[in-house]
């Protein structure tokens, strides 16, 4: 007699969910639970579209079991708490789950293992929510995660494809296997309502993105439904965007892909299907499939790094003096900064709790290194709160891109808060939407009201200082003291005494890329070959000697003139001389190098750059 | 453990044969215990246990300190106390921690001689920075030879009132007498000061780097290019760069300048006249100095290009941070010849096709270029690299810039580009989340 409960957490959906099929094989009870920690909720409003979307979310996958005369209990409490008493109440000899890649999952996973285990409940875990075993991408690059989106790419083009997605659990399927259901499960174990949680749900707008399953399979299906070729073009042709694009599209998945109401399976087969009907005999590069291998690639990145969304005690993140300013993180966070364009996408982002990636670039990189100089970490807990698809690995991967504190970024690119929207919507339509107070701006001023004469702004009842606030920078002068910091931070990681702004930059392309040979024609050598050799002897050089805390994985320099010369020579020479300046704080390795410094060239040269 | 013992003396001995005067400790224990009790820890030669704390972090050598007095006495050892980084940080404005003030204190009575390279970094905070200039006033019977004042987020020196700033940084000036490299961007330092310091420092100074200080004027910084002939290398701001001043460089007693850094920044569209500089006056400096390095960053609007790059201009790095026009950029691949780095943060809606081939032309020493917000055709980009070809070191360039058209697709610009360079190269990439 198998008595199985399945446990929900992400993968709300019957398709593709191979633990929940493991729950139902030879059962004669299924019970599928979620638990949900009211004590979290309501506490402010700000997060209602996220926990909107995830009621919703358990609404239909409740409605979908009713369909298989099984029901959802939805538990309130700590599943550590709670088991032990479910195990014993409900006879539970069998406990399926889909694997969590994340650190904190792993660990809470790890406590219930222990646990079922004691109550002897055997537990099966199967992975869904990422294509790939991400334990097995790990293995193959040498038992570190990949610190580029490229080197990703070359990894996971070299696997196996990923699974096929699996059937959905079924009437079928559920032969033989009943949910034992009381006449009070709806008061016990029903789906709580917003206004149950604590939200004040008055004068709420309907949901741009409305949570479940059955909305995701709507979604995936129009994507290959009549109009082919205009949904490739939007979706894998990279087009220009315009400001149709900045909007919700009914297309749109990634909410549903980060609850799990859609499968990554599913969807990376239903790429590869629409790829063929459009390309008729082509075969699909890898790059065909970036929007899911970007999300695997910060799922890879930090299942093994509890400190993942840090900056202190993260090996990946470079340590950068951000400014602590509350009052300016607040402007940011409730659209007062005085720049239509950021302010428009905040006001998107809180009223439907999506952004276009572009839009996240902008409010990213002004928030961070463009303008304000505030911590990534600030702006990732804002987007955890109002962003559907904030999973966290993959929003504290993207806020650490964003703000060049990770991952090879080039930093001598600040986006313009004025230019840059006004190259994708020169019109202003989209700030139109989403302030509208500065509807009847001319578009010539829309993006810097601040310099429409008066007269204008008169004319357009919306003056600046008065209506709507005025800009909360200069950003012609803030963007020249942050990328000399910038400059500063990453010279001083580079080790390059020289010019060139550019040298600075850490290369992507600094990991292997030649996993398979067919990344590049035979006509060239293979230099990927001989970076990696110094990148590892690099990253030898440096650890060994700094308690592991201090070491730098990011420390990679991207001249392989001055690196061989590092290599070989070791100190003496002006590029590798101790700098007073840039930003590096830990201070083993800076006294280290200062010490030596003044040990062997106390006369030293001149120890600033320009 | 008595093995660990015997091997550090052995090893100590070996390294100095003729020190062997470390007194014995006076404490009887060590005869019966040991064979030798000159073999302990305490008793390690000063310049052994000076190596071993040069690879031990502040922290550790404080520690140690407190073991015994001789590990005491070589802590507070001149030569551990030449290069010290003050960290200014207040509680409300910053994540990072400050140096101690006990520290300081400690400095400040026993150390402020032995300082040579000193820097500050203080946070947005005015207290901060009006910390370090406290510090800096202490600084009486110092000899410092680099000075560096840091604001790691805004520039809160600028928030100082410039009475305390100045006279904070003329105690320096005054009493060191062999400043040789001072960095003090974004300051309140004024021509006054910088008289002091030409009048102490003149046959020193090597390195100047004062980007936006408002308070300079060109007859100041004038000043110190005509006394300071050591002068190597100088970043000021575009307003400050006159002909004289080019010419003052440029002089026989002048060594050869090797870097000038100009930075020519803009608040406010239009309130801005940019004067320009004579072509004779940067041909007089490319005579004296013919190796120099000019890096100029741009921060301006559109329209405020109009006066520069219109005659021959010797600039080696450029850097745009806003949005620069097509016609500049063709003006750049026209009259700079000497160009080795271009980076283009950002640029009107039209693709750059022509103005890059026309640098790829005219520019032979182009090894770097960075394109941020621009758009070039895949075909226009190919063209680029064919005639640049393996010197381009550094070629970063957003994915969104290449747009892709009937020649060339996205993937066979990544193996031809790898191919004409050399190695393996890609467009850089965001993340599409």
């Amino acid at each position: 007699m198998v008595n199985s409960v399945h446990w929900f957490r992400k993968g709300l959906r019957l398709h593709d969910n191979p633990a929940l099929l493991e729950a139902a094989r030879g059962a004669q009870t299924l019970r599928c639970v979620y638990f949900l920690d009211p004590w979290f909720a309501g506490s402010s409003n700000l997060g209602v579209n996220r926990w909107r979307f995830l009621l919703q979310s358990l609404e239909d996958l409740d409605s979908r079991l009713r369909e298989l005369n099984s029901r959802l209990f939805v538990i309130r409490g700590q599943p550590a708490n709670i088991f032990p008493r479910l195990f014993k109440e409900w006879k539970i000899n069998r406990l399926t789950f889909e694997c969590d890649s994340e650190p904190f999952g792993k660990e809470r996973d790890a406590a219930i293992k222990k646990l079922a285990s004691e109550a002897r409940v055997e537990v099966i875990v199967k992975i869904s929510h990422t294509l790939y075993d991400l334990d097995k991408i790990i293995e193959l690059n040498g038992a570190q995660p990949p610190l580029t989106y490229k080197r990703f790419q070359t990894l996971v083009g070299s696997m196996d494809g990923p699974p096929a997605p699996l059937e959905a659990l079924s009437l079928e399927l559920m032969e033989g296997c009943v949910t034992p259901i009381s006449d009070d499960h709806q008061e016990k174990y029903g789906v709580p309502a917003l206004e149950e949680l604590g939200f004040d749900t008055e004068g709420l707008a309907p949901a741009v993105w409305p949570g479940g399953e059955s909305e995701a399979l709507a979604r995936i299906k129009r994507h290959l439904e009549s109009d082919l070729s205009t949904v490739w073009q939007e979706h894998f042709e990279r087009p220009k965007p315009n400001s149709r694009h900045l909007l919700a599209s009914p297309l749109g998945l990634s909410p549903y892909l980060r609850f799990g109401c859609l499968s990554c399976r599913l969807y990376y087969s239903k790429i590869t299907e629409l790829y063929r009907r459009v390309k008729q005999n082509g075969t699909p590069s890898i790059s065909l499939y970036d929007k899911l291998l970007w999300r695997e690639f910060f799922y890879t990145a930090a299942t093994n790094n509890p400190r993942f969304d840090r900056m202190e005690g993260n090996q990946i993140c470079l340590k950068i003096p951000w400014e602590r300013n509350p009052e300016a993180l607040a402007k940011w966070a409730e659209a007062r900064t005085g720049f239509p364009w950021i302010d428009a996408i905040m006001t998107q982002l809180k009223q439907e709790g999506w952004i276009h990636h572009l839009s996240r670039h902008a409010v990213a990189c002004f928030l961070t290194r463009g303008d304000l100089w505030i911590s990534w970490e600030e702006g990732m807990k804002v987007f955890e709160e109002l962003l559907l698809d904030a999973d966290w690995s993959i929003n504290a991967g993207s806020w650490m891109c964003h703000s060049c504190s990770s991952f090879f970024q080039q930093f001598f690119h600040c986006y313009c808060p004025v230019g840059f929207g006004r190259r994708i919507d020169p019109n202003g339509d989209f700030i139109r939407r989403y302030l509208p107070v500065l509807r009847e701006f001319p578009a010539k001023f829309i993006y810097d009201p601040w310099n429409a004469p008066e007269e204008v702004q008169r004319a357009a009842k919306c003056v600046v200082g008065v209506d709507y606030p005025k800009p909360m920078v200069n950003h012609a002068e803030a963007s020249r003291l942050n990328i000399e910091r910038m400059r500063q931070i990453y010279q001083q990681l580079s080790r390059y005494r020289g010019l060139s702004l550019l040298a600075t930059v850490p290369s992507n392309h600094v990991e292997d890329l030649t996993v398979n040979m067919n990344v590049i024609s035979g006509t060239v050598r293979s230099p990927g070959k001989r970076r990696r050799s110094n990148f590892m002897a690099h990253s030898h050089l440096a650890l060994p000697k700094l308690p592991s805390s201090y070491g730098h994985r990011f420390a990679v320099p991207h001249h392989p003139g001055p690196l061989s010369r590092l290599l070989g020579s070791g100190t003496g020479k002006r590029e590798w001389e101790a700098e007073p300046e840039g930003n590096h704080r830990d201070p083993a390795s800076s006294a280290l190098k200062v010490q030596r410094h003044s040990a062997e060239d106390p006369e030293g040269g001149l120890p600033f750059s320009l | 453990m008595k093995r660990g013992r015997v091997d550090v003396a052995a090893k100590c001995a070996s390294f100095s044969p003729s020190q062997n005067k470390v007194k014995r400790p006076k404490t009887g224990q060590s005869l019966s215990t040991s064979h030798s009790h000159v073999q302990d820890w305490g008793n390690l030669p000063h310049h052994v246990v000076l190596h071993i704390f040069q690879y031990l972090s502040l922290v550790d050598r404080a520690k140690a300190s407190s073991v015994c007095r001789c590990w005491n006495d070589v802590f507070h050892i001149p030569e551990l106390w030449r290069r010290f980084e003050f960290e200014l940080n207040q509680p409300a404005t910053s994540y990072l921690r400050s140096t101690h003030p006990d520290l300081i204190q400690q400095i400040i009575k026993r150390h402020a001689q032995h300082l040579q390279y000193v820097s500050f970094k203080v946070d947005s905070c005015t207290e901060s920075a009006e910390a370090a200039c406290d510090i800096l006033s202490q600084l009486v019977n110092c000899t410092i030879k680099t000075l560096g004042l840091i604001s790691t987020a805004r520039p809160s020196f600028m928030d100082v009132s410039q009475s305390h700033f100045v006279s904070a940084l003329t105690v320096v000036f005054v009493n060191s007498k062999s400043l040789s490299s001072i960095k003090i961007d974004d300051t309140p330092v004024d021509d006054p000061s910088l008289k002091v310091l030409v009048a102490n420092n003149s046959d020193t100074l090597k390195l100047l780097k004062m980007s936006s200080c408002p308070h300079v004027s060109p007859a100041g910084i004038l000043c110190v290019a005509d006394q300071c002939h050591g002068l190597r290398e100088l970043a000021l701001n575009y307003h400050l760069l006159t002909d004289e001043l080019l010419l003052a460089l440029s002089s026989e007693k002048h060594v050869h300048l090797e870097h000038l850094r100009i930075d020519v920044v803009s608040e406010n569209p239009g309130q801005t006249q940019f004067h320009t500089i004579k072509r004779s006056s940067w041909e007089a400096l490319i005579r004296h100095s013919p190796q120099v390095n000019i890096v100029m960053y741009f921060f301006l609007y559109e329209e405020e290009f109009e006066p520069f790059f219109r005659d021959e201009t010797p600039v080696t790095h450029l850097y745009f941070g806003r949005a620069v026009s097509k016609d500049m950029l063709g003006r750049i691949g026209l009259n700079c010849p000497r160009l080795v780095e271009l980076v283009v943060c950002a640029n009107g809606l039209e693709p750059l096709d022509e103005e890059l081939i026309r640098i790829a032309e005219r520019c032979k020493s182009l090894t770097a270029i960075g394109l941020g917000e621009c758009e070039v055709t895949c075909s226009g980009f190919m063209e680029f690299v064919k005639m640049c070809g393996g010197r381009l070191s550094q070629l970063s360039i957003m994915e969104e810039v290449l747009i892709p058209d009937n020649s060339y697709s996205m993937e066979q610009i990544h193996s031809e580009v790898s191919k004409h360079l050399g190695r393996i190269w890609f467009p850089d990439m965001m993340p599409t989340w």
